[in-house]
């Protein structure tokens, strides 16, 4: 099997783990865990540097998850990856559990507890500035959503991320289209959204972000440009992978009844049987 | 016991921020993790020298609170010491949920000090005092809260900081203060509260800059007859309670003083501790819930009633029943 259908596969095996904890948890964020999916898939099994033995590695690639809300995705790779025990999962937003409804640095390979939007990228470019002060070679990564957009911290990262040079950073737009009320454009108007980031001193690059090929080629070649951090737009779908989830804004954390979670398994064994 | 300075005392240039910023570039100097993050606020913080000679090690974030905190977890969770310096009214208040998140929270070796503390902007008025930023920090899981009564206990509380792997959110105001210290020479504890005078009918409990009038108070009071303990918390949170219980029992009342609003801070924690283990009197004297009247800090203190008459006057109320 080649690294791309290995990837594919890995993204829909995700998928179905996620949905799974989410429908016997009885809560969670599934449409955004299911557009992140991809996304997270390639960082994880093929982009970063990190090792599961050894989670606070001195020079391992960083990740913060911006948009914590879309936790499921998360756990459910940490877990593939060995950094705890799958069983774990079952523990998900249970009596007294480490995993919780976001990501929390109690757990082993997480970096930093997020949940309140707009926190992510201030904190990665600190972690990038600290890489540039020790000449250390690791990377920072961000998963942030596109209604998380809106806060203006987000902006004082932008700016300072520029600012500093910082083409050590590398921040993704889970660019889905819509939050909790309805579409991002109806909520508050992000359009032109790429020409926001070049203007705040960004490298932008446009990616279908649930194209595991188009991940994969255009996170292996950042930075493209010296002295400068990448945004990534990835353009997804929210709810991906399940027909009837996808693009439908109640599903940013609806759970699924059990009619819905059968049918959505049984369209994602479909997809992976295409995949053997 | 202390080193108390029990006279008046009179005549000291040197500002807290002054002597943080001065024992901040000596160990800096020594330890490239150390840095000092900046909003615009160098100047305010008496921290150009230290940018001038070391200027990789100072970290600009321009007018923007949030990523100031932000930026600061981020480079403490990469094995950074930073202090970060900015007013207090708005790193308590703009930044407080990266604080709480990003510091607190996710336990990054983050040290917030907030400078200009109080009302030390005087004139400015409430936009920049800060009176409510005990309250709001001493709430907060996992973050500590100190306030130094002096340059002296500035120095101190800095070095013991630089070696305390917790977030510490600390507390200075803008102008110098007169010592409350005779010299360094005392030993500093985080958490550990000085008793800065033995007495046995009444305490005052002081942090920050009102150590100097419980001091002072405490001197007066002795011609009156009254024989009065004063306690420097200078760590609001974790609070020495043995010592407020101690003072409790042994002096059966106590005044608390603080440039904070009376709802939340130092007397609010006092009563706390007292009411739920050995009940005495307790007189908060602090700033009133409105706005606070312009001034110099010397005259909206004496204006609301922290000062040495006024202390007096309730300390003789409290001990002869009148």
């Amino acid at each position: 099997m080649n690294k791309i259908e290995f990837l594919k596969r890995k993204a829909t095996e995700i998928r179905m783990e996620l949905l799974t904890m989410i429908y016997e948890a009885g809560t969670g964020h599934t449409g955004g865990s299911l557009s992140d999916t991809d996304i997270l898939t390639v960082l994880y099994y093929h982009i970063m540097n990190v090792d599961p033995n050894n989670p606070k590695w001195e020079d391992r690639d960083r990740y913060v998850q911006s948009k914590g809300h879309a936790v499921e995705s998360y756990w459910a790779i940490l877990a593939d990856k060995g950094f705890f025990p799958k069983e774990e999962l079952k523990t998900f937003s249970q009596f007294n559990t480490r995993l919780i409804g976001h990501p929390n640095n109690k757990v082993p390979g997480v970096e930093m507890n997020t949940g309140a939007l707009g926190h992510g990228l201030p904190i990665s470019v600190g972690m990038a500035m600290a890489a540039k002060m020790d000449g250390k070679p690791y990377r920072v990564y961000t998963l942030m959503g596109d209604g998380e957009q809106a806060e203006g911290s987000v902006w004082e990262g932008a700016m300072a991320a520029s600012h500093y040079k910082l083409d050590n950073l590398v921040a993704i737009i889970d660019r889905n289209g819509l939050q909790i009320t309805g579409s991002t454009e109806d909520v508050m108007s992000l359009e032109p959204f790429g020409a926001k980031w070049r203007a705040f001193g960004w490298e932008v690059i446009e990616v279908d972000g649930n194209d595991i090929e188009q991940l994969v080629h255009v996170l292996e070649n950042t930075p493209k440009v010296s002295g400068k951090p990448t945004l990534i737009v990835a353009n997804t779908v929210k709810g991906k992978g399940i027909s009837f989830a996808e693009n439908v804004a109640k599903w940013h954390h609806h759970v699924p009844s059990k009619e819905e979670y059968q049918l959505a398994m049984e369209e994602l064994s479909k997809q992976l049987e295409v995949l053997q | 016991m202390t080193n108390a300075v029990l006279k008046s005392a009179k005549g000291n240039k040197i500002a807290n921020r002054q002597a943080i910023s001065e024992v901040l570039l000596d160990l800096a100097k020594e330890n490239k993790d150390i840095l000092v993050v900046t909003s615009d606020s160098r100047g305010s913080a008496s921290l150009v020298e230290f940018g001038k000679q070391l200027p990789s090690q100072i970290v600009e974030v321009g007018i923007a609170e949030q990523n100031l905190v932000g930026i600061a977890s981020g480079l403490a969770a990469s094995g950074k010491k930073p202090f970060v310096a900015s007013p207090a009214c708005f790193l308590s208040m703009r930044s407080i949920e990266q604080i709480k998140v990003d510091v607190a929270y996710s336990n990054t070796n983050v040290k917030l000090i907030g400078i200009s503390g109080g009302v030390s902007y005087g004139a400015l008025g409430m936009s920049h005092h800060s009176l409510q930023d005990l309250a709001v920090t001493r709430a907060i899981p996992g973050l500590d809260v100190m306030m130094p009564a002096d340059r002296h206990e500035a120095k101190k509380m800095i070095e013991a900081l630089v070696k305390y792997d917790r977030p510490v959110y600390l507390r200075i105001g803008r102008n110098p203060v007169e010592d409350s210290y005779v010299s360094e020479n005392y030993e500093f504890h985080i958490g550990k509260a000085v008793t800065m005078k033995e007495g046995t009918d009444i305490t005052i409990i002081a942090s920050g800059e009102t150590v100097r009038i419980a001091l002072d108070s405490a001197v007066a009071l002795q011609q009156e007859g009254i024989d009065c303990r004063v306690i420097n918390m200078h760590t609001i949170k974790p609070l020495d309670k043995e010592s407020i219980l101690k003072a409790a029992e042994e002096t059966g009342r106590i005044i608390t003083i603080e440039e904070h609003s009376i709802y939340g801070g130092l007397g609010s924690a006092v009563a706390e501790v007292v009411s739920q283990s050995h009940p005495v009197p307790v007189k908060i004297l602090g700033l009133p819930d409105e706005p606070a009247i312009a001034g110099k800090t010397a005259e909206v203190f004496e204006y609301y009633g922290l000062s040495v008459d006024n202390v007096k006057k309730i300390a003789i109320q409290m001990v002869r029943g009148l």
